[in-house]
């Protein structure tokens, strides 16, 4: 694998005593869309968890840009460049959309404020009409957008986006899948977390999948989707 | 009925009384809105600006305006500490946890402050104490004119600090929404802390606005804090235009229930009108939160 971003190796956690992750290995190259997937409760969202310092590592390593990142603080993740749009959006309900994005640059970015602001509209049009609203007014899709756009704002390198289909109309989710494409042809690299297997794999350059804790399976799109087990269980075919 | 002469008077000396309450609720319904805490330190506090106030003006001969320098930087560096060293930490994130550790702090400051500073009730001599303004045909001390501008001049550039800076926007941000604050990397306890900071910060301008019309002593806290609280929940928690609005309402519900019930009823009125008002809109009068 030429340029690797991001490299995690025998990645364990969990939460008080239970443990989620039982040794995850899985890597991003620059400029990939990468898929992780798995069916609810598999800890894929443990995974991106970790892998921003909301959630402590309790074993293994997380490899980002060649330094060892899983003993630092979600800050000084964020100061890298790996930016986590999390399950559930958690936009700011109370503050308008303006100024969503804007402290999406809180802690980086914060120099390219405005070009940036220029360029989450141009991506996400539906933003620039609802600038001053709150976004706890917006629609979901909406939302979803502006939570991507807000992790945008901070310039990211390697940007994780852990279900943004959730919760969406199919046409919707088709367009969110074709924006992520158009994110990732301006060269952002992504971790692209869902349970949609065939719509993610059709985006995605490789994809990992997840099972109770461990990657099972893993390869391009191409040769996944010709895997007989992945067939069987996820895509529904026989 | 008392005529025009007297009601005026009475009115604008509760519109200015009002002013520095609205402060203190100011810096209460901050705390409150975004800690979710009631600070019921927030009175020993007060005190302790005024202490300051009246020892940078006893000892150093420094003008209680000119203290407006000095003692909110230092009102705003306490709070921070006892934030971030104590409250936070003693708390472990458990609402009544905070509220019987602001509650002890208050008893601790008190008692040290009639430890150092006896309980004798303490005022300061200004060249401008006994001089008056004439508004609308009735005399304002000038003490309380100054008072009256300070509090929206201070109200006034918290609200452009809430809303136009990115400390502003982190505050609120947290307000509502710890996760998605700490994914954009804005450090929770630190944020928490200048919240409180600047909440006491408040009670800093106010005591040096105060002290020239008025007097200190240990226990001098407790009514304004009393009223504060009065004026938080009539405005609607964490409310800042309420707690505005309020400030000068119960400022004059307090001038006129004096004037009629007699000064030592004044605050009869309040209470009065905080029940009447929690019975018919429990949310207080401007509802919701910011
Ligand atoms: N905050 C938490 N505390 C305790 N257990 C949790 C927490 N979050 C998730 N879990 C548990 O961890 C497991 C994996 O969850 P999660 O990572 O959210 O899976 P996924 O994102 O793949 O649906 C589940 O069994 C879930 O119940
Ligand atoms: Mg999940």
């Amino acid at each position: 694998m030429s340029d690797t971003l991001l490299e995690i190796s025998g990645l364990r956690g969990g939460y008080g005593a239970v443990e989620v992750l039982r040794g995850v290995d899985l890597d991003i190259a620059s400029g990939e869309i990468v898929a992780l997937l798995g069916s609810n409760g598999v800890g894929k969202t443990t995974l991106s968890s970790i892998l921003t310092g909301l959630v402590s590592c309790w074993g293994g390593a997380i490899r980002f840009k060649g330094r060892e990142i899983q003993k630092l603080s979600p800050r000084a993740i964020i100061d890298m460049g790996l930016i986590h749009v999390p399950e559930g959006r958690h936009i700011f309900p109370n503050l308008s959309v303006r100024e969503n994005l804007e402290l999406g640059s809180y802690r980086r970015g914060r120099a390219n404020r405005a070009k940036n602001m220029e360029h989450v509209v141009s991506v996400f049009p539906r933003l620039s009409e609802r600038f001053d609203q709150k976004a706890g007014t917006l629609s979901g899709g909406e939302q979803q957008m502006l939570a991507i756009g807000r992790g945008m704002m901070a310039e990211p390198e390697l940007l994780i986006l852990d279900e943004p289909s959730i919760g969406l109309s199919p046409l919707l989710v088709e367009e969110m899948f074709e924006l992520i494409t158009t994110l990732n042809g301006e060269g952002l690299t992504i971790l692209l977390v869902e349970q949609n297997v065939l719509q993610s794999m059709e985006i995605a350059n490789r994809a990992f999948v997840m099972e109770n804790g461990a990657i099972t399976l893993s390869g391009t799109s191409a040769e996944l989707m010709d895997d007989p087990e992945l067939q069987r269980s996820y895509l529904g075919l026989v | 009925m008392p005529d025009l002469a007297i009601i005026i008077p009475s009115v604008l000396n509760g519109l200015t009384t009002g002013a520095l309450y609205a402060l203190v609720a100011l810096g209460l319904t901050l705390i409150y809105g975004v800690l979710h805490i009631i600070n019921f330190a927030h009175g020993a506090l007060l005190m302790l600006g005024l202490y300051a106030v009246y020892y940078l003006n006893t000892r150093f001969g420094l003008d209680p305006y000119v203290c407006l320098l000095i003692v909110p930087p230092a009102m705003f560096a306490l709070g921070y500490a006892l934030q971030r060293g104590i409250i936070g930490r003693a708390g472990h994130g458990r609402d009544e946890n905070i509220l019987l550790v602001t509650l002890g702090l208050s008893i601790v400051i008190e008692n040290l402050a009639l430890f150092f500073f006896k309980s004798d009730t303490r005022i300061i001599d200004t060249p401008y104490s006994f001089e008056v303004v004439q508004i609308i045909g009735a005399f304002v001390p000038e003490p309380k004119v100054f008072a009256f501008i300070g509090a929206f001049v201070t109200a006034g550039l918290l609200w452009a600090l809430m809303s136009f800076t990115d400390l502003g926007r982190a505050i609120r941000a947290l307000a509502k929404e710890r996760k998605g604050a700490t994914l954009v990397g804005i450090n929770a306890d630190h944020v928490y802390a200048m919240s409180f900071g600047l909440g006491i910060a408040c009670l800093g301008v106010a005591a040096c606005l105060l002290l020239p019309s008025y007097y200190v002593s240990p226990q001098v806290g407790q009514g304004f804090v009393l009223i504060a609280f009065t004026i938080v929940v009539l405005g609607g928690m964490g409310s800042f235009v309420g707690a505005l609005i309020g400030g000068l309402f119960i400022g004059v519900v307090e001038a006129l229930s004096g004037l009629f019930l007699g000064e030592s009823l004044g605050q009869i009125g309040i209470f009065a009108i905080f029940i009447v008002v929690l019975i018919f809109r429990p949310t207080g009068l401007l509802g919701h939160k910011v």
